[in-house]
């Protein structure tokens, strides 16, 4: 009953998403359009089915409804209560109508309270959101049904893929998705900016707090799979440059340059073609990554559920939205009017230079995940991998975080060299310091060297913006900046720590024998067969001690699952304030000894301390905006209100 | 205004061509297995240094001494060659006798991959222009090739080797006379 009640929300979301599209775009073309009235009704009333639609389906998980076919072949009666309903978007058909869910909402959102933008382009904007949503539907409706019945309901369900029974995975990729939707709303903007040929300050600050929403959860996304990928891996390694992890940094690359062309397109008019590219780009990238990763063409470390035929369906969507925006921005090339001009040496200088270094990591980063592909077609295989991506993407992010370091600090439009000197060679000498410091104590490669005199130099510099203001009347915007730059450099030096500094040793133990890893004394007590409620393991019953302090236990397991049968490793992760011992237990060899693989990671976890920094940094900028918009919103009623008075 | 309009089109023209081979990728059967040119060829010579202390270096005379191996393709920087490690450890188990190349590596970086990973390997050459790799037919890491006593290819494994595909490479390793 409930999976009937649930197809058909959708099925109404979607029809309402037709009207939506059709009101919209002519509405989009004249004022004086009757059916316009109907397009944010319509936009609030698909977000109510969608939800309706989406919590059906979270219901049908949760009571293990195995007639729904969905449930049959993702979901198991055994499974805890909170991996049944991760289960509901924790697959293809779940996770697609998560997306038209987040979407509808959105949607429904800027149709309830949008009113800064002329009526036309809020029609176009809607109007695009409900073009683009349409295509997901039919995807969902058409190819992907999540409802759909079998038959006869079976006994007994399949089970979830044990790598994804994991509670941070269980939000990992829906706060990826909602970055994704965030960066489809941007788009929509931008589409309805070109379309009605509005594209003002305005619209960056109406758009504004939609890339920033979506840039926070890609942020949060990004960092959490990272960790993910750390723990569960089993391989002591962060970041692989692999396929599914590119598509996820992409989109978060073109969101940060379209953050902060936003900025200046609202602060000074400025930026108006480069804002609108970035707003298609960023969202394309979010239909690559989707793509690439769905549709199985590349292949990963990382295991999923892949099928060409839904790849070919992202890739019309893809070719639709896209190529369509792109065509309909060049024959609109002419209209968007070149924006306010300014000096190299200003605030915007440094954002442009900014924008242009995040695109070619961005290019750089697309590139090295397609070029297999590229040669795949002329029957070359190859694979790239961090002996590409890393020095040849440290080409633009150092010099990138320097103009960081600096930017903040300059003035909009124009500004003198001599107005920063003090703070410039406060950032410049400290940085070399650190550079010459560790350059003289430590052997270490070029990139870690380079990476941790810029993490100390940035993290000086993130805070000088605040100098000589007040700090209780810095707004909030303004200290999530420099938040969220100190968070570059607290993850910047977690990566190049790590990367310096790690020790790692493989050994095949005893029970009873005792190994030294850096200042790690680790020793094997026992190692005992273990079961949880759908699996079980061989743990090891061990103790550590970091430079003869006192012992703690750690329990790495070597785990297997029933149901769907398969082997994971379950590091045992010991944690102090200036890193990690990351302990994994292999198989037992041929004379009874246990391999174990140890890892001492200095300063490991300021990665994802960074990360979380950052995101936090963009939760403040957030509010700071939200807040801004509602006060000033607030006064332009009261001063309406006494103008009226007077009036009267 | 029209270098801007031009840039557009090219952008266009860009993702023309990029959705274009995506269409062409998704239409093509995804097959592991492509006959390699080098395939009945015997080994180019070389002579490549030794990638790290533990293992004597690699010549394309050792493998021409009679007895068929095994020649792994490898990097350390590789996450698919981490993957296969316990395929080629199942290998030296079985008999078979493997011989590697490291590929743009450094030593201290191979010896820390091999004692994480194991080292299955007699011998290691180290190759840090591609050279040999290129003219082996190889452009990516992990291959792997079967070569009989004289030194002739007469197989060639693209990719990792998982678990299911360890018989089908010994047996591989029999035809060629092992």
């Amino acid at each position: 009953m409930m999976a009937e009640l649930g197809l058909a929300a959708l099925w109404l979301a979607a029809a309402l998403a037709a009207l939506q599209l059709l009101g919209g775009w002519l509405g989009a073309r004249s004022d004086s359009v009757e059916l316009a009235a109907l397009v944010r009704p319509a936009a609030v009333l698909q977000a109510l089915l969608c939800a309706v639609a989406f919590l059906s389906l979270i219901y049908v998980f949760a009571v293990t409804d195995l007639s729904v076919a969905l449930v049959a072949s993702n979901s198991h009666s055994m499974k805890p209560m909170i991996f049944k309903i991760a289960g509901a978007w924790g697959n293809h058909e779940g996770s697609m109508l998560l997306w038209v869910t987040v979407m509808a909402l959105a949607g429904g959102l800027i149709a309830a309270v949008e009113r800064r933008l002329p009526e036309r382009t809020m029609m176009a904007t809607l109007g695009a959101q409900a073009f683009v949503g349409l295509g997901f539907y039919a995807f969902l409706l058409m190819a992907s049904n999540p409802f759909a019945r079998l038959a006869e309901a079976v006994a007994e369900g399949n089970g979830l893929n044990p790598l994804l029974q994991d509670i941070g995975l269980a939000f990992h990729p829906p706060t990826l998705y909602v970055g994704y939707v965030g960066l489809s709303v941007a788009f929509s903007f931008a589409v309805g900016a070109l379309l009605t040929r509005q594209v003002t300050p305005e619209f960056a600050r109406v758009m504004r707090p939609w890339v920033l929403g979506a840039w926070i959860f890609l942020t949060l996304g990004i960092t959490a799979g990272s960790y993910w990928a750390y723990y569960e891996l089993g391989w002591g390694g962060w970041w692989f440059w692999d396929p599914v992890e590119n598509a996820s940094l992409m989109p978060w690359l073109a969101a940060t340059a379209l953050l902060h062309s936003a900025s200046v397109l609202a602060a000074r008019d400025a930026l108006r073609a480069w804002t609108i590219m970035l707003g298609v780009v960023a969202f394309s990238m979010s239909m690559v990554g989707t793509f690439l990763v769905r549709s199985g063409i590349l292949t990963s470390v990382h295991a999923f559920a892949v099928d060409p035929e839904r790849g070919s369906f992202i890739l019309a969507l893809l070719t639709l939205y896209i190529g369509g925006a792109l065509v309909v921005f060049a024959m609109r090339a002419s209209t968007v009017a070149e924006g306010e001009r300014f000096s190299p040496l200003s605030r915007e200088g440094a954002l442009v230079v900014n924008n242009v270094a995040l695109s070619a990591i961005l290019a750089i980063v697309l590139l090295g995940t397609l070029y297999p592909l590229l040669t795949e077609a002329f029957d070359v295989r190859v694979s790239v991998g961090p002996p590409y991506f890393n020095p040849v993407g440290a080409i633009f992010f150092l010099p990138m975080l320097l103009v960081m370091a600096v930017g903040p600090l300059l003035h909009w439009r124009k500004d003198q060299f001599a107005r920063v000197r003090l703070p410039v060679i406060v950032i410049g000498v400290s940085g070399l310091a650190v550079l010459l410091g560790v350059w003289l104590l430590a052997d270490i490669g070029l990139l870690p060297l380079l990476g941790l005199a810029l993490a100390v130099t940035i993290g000086v510099a993130s805070f000088l913006p605040i100098r000589g203001r007040s700090i209780r009347r810095l707004p909030l915007p303004v200290w999530g900046m420099c938040i969220a730059h100190f968070g570059m450099a607290v993850g910047l030096f977690g990566m190049a720590a790590d990367s310096a500094f790690q020790r790692e040793r493989l050994v095949a133990v005893a029970v009873g024998d005792e190994v030294t890893i850096g200042p790690w004394r680790a020793k094997l007590n026992a190692v005992e067969p273990v079961a949880g409620p759908n699996w079980t393991a061989m743990q090891a019953d061990m103790e550590v001690s970091h430079g003869g302090g006192a012992w703690r236990e750690a329990r790495p397991q070597s785990r297997n699952f029933w149901q769907p049968p398969q082997e994971t490793s379950e590091v045992a992760l010991i944690t102090r304030w200036n890193g990690q011992l990351y302990v994994a237990v292999g198989n037992e060899a041929e004379d009874g000894r246990w391999q174990l693989r140890l890892w001492w990671k200095p300063f490991v976890t300021f990665i994802w301390y960074g990360g979380l920094l950052i995101a936090l940094g963009g939760v403040l900028a957030l509010i700071g905006r939200v807040t801004g918009d509602l006060k000033r919103r607030f006064a332009a009623r009261r001063i309406a209100e006494r103008n009226a008075e007077q009036a009267a | 205004m029209n270098r801007l309009r031009l840039f557009l089109w090219a952008m266009v023209v860009a993702a023309a061509g990029l959705f274009g081979l995506f269409a062409y990728q998704l239409g093509q059967p995804k097959n592991d297995f492509v006959a390699s040119a080098m395939v009945g060829k015997p080994m180019p010579t070389f002579n490549l240094p030794a990638a790290t202390a533990s293992r004597p270096p690699l010549t394309s005379a050792d493998l021409s001494d009679g007895k068929p191996k095994l020649l792994n393709i490898f990097a350390s920087w590789c996450v698919p060659c981490a993957a296969e490690a316990p395929q080629l450890d199942a290998l030296e188990r079985s008999g078979a006798t493997i011989v590697a190349i490291a590929i743009r590596d450094r030593p201290e970086n191979v010896d820390r991959f091999l004692e994480i990973y194991g080292n299955p390997f007699t011998r290691i050459g180290r190759d840090d222009i591609s050279e040999v790799q290129l003219s082996l037919g190889s452009s990516g890491v992990p291959e792997t090739f079967v070569i009989d006593g004289n030194g002739r290819i007469t197989y060639q494994h693209i990719g990792d080797i998982r678990a299911d595909q360890v018989p089908m490479i010994l047996e591989e390793l029999r035809k060629a006379g092992a």
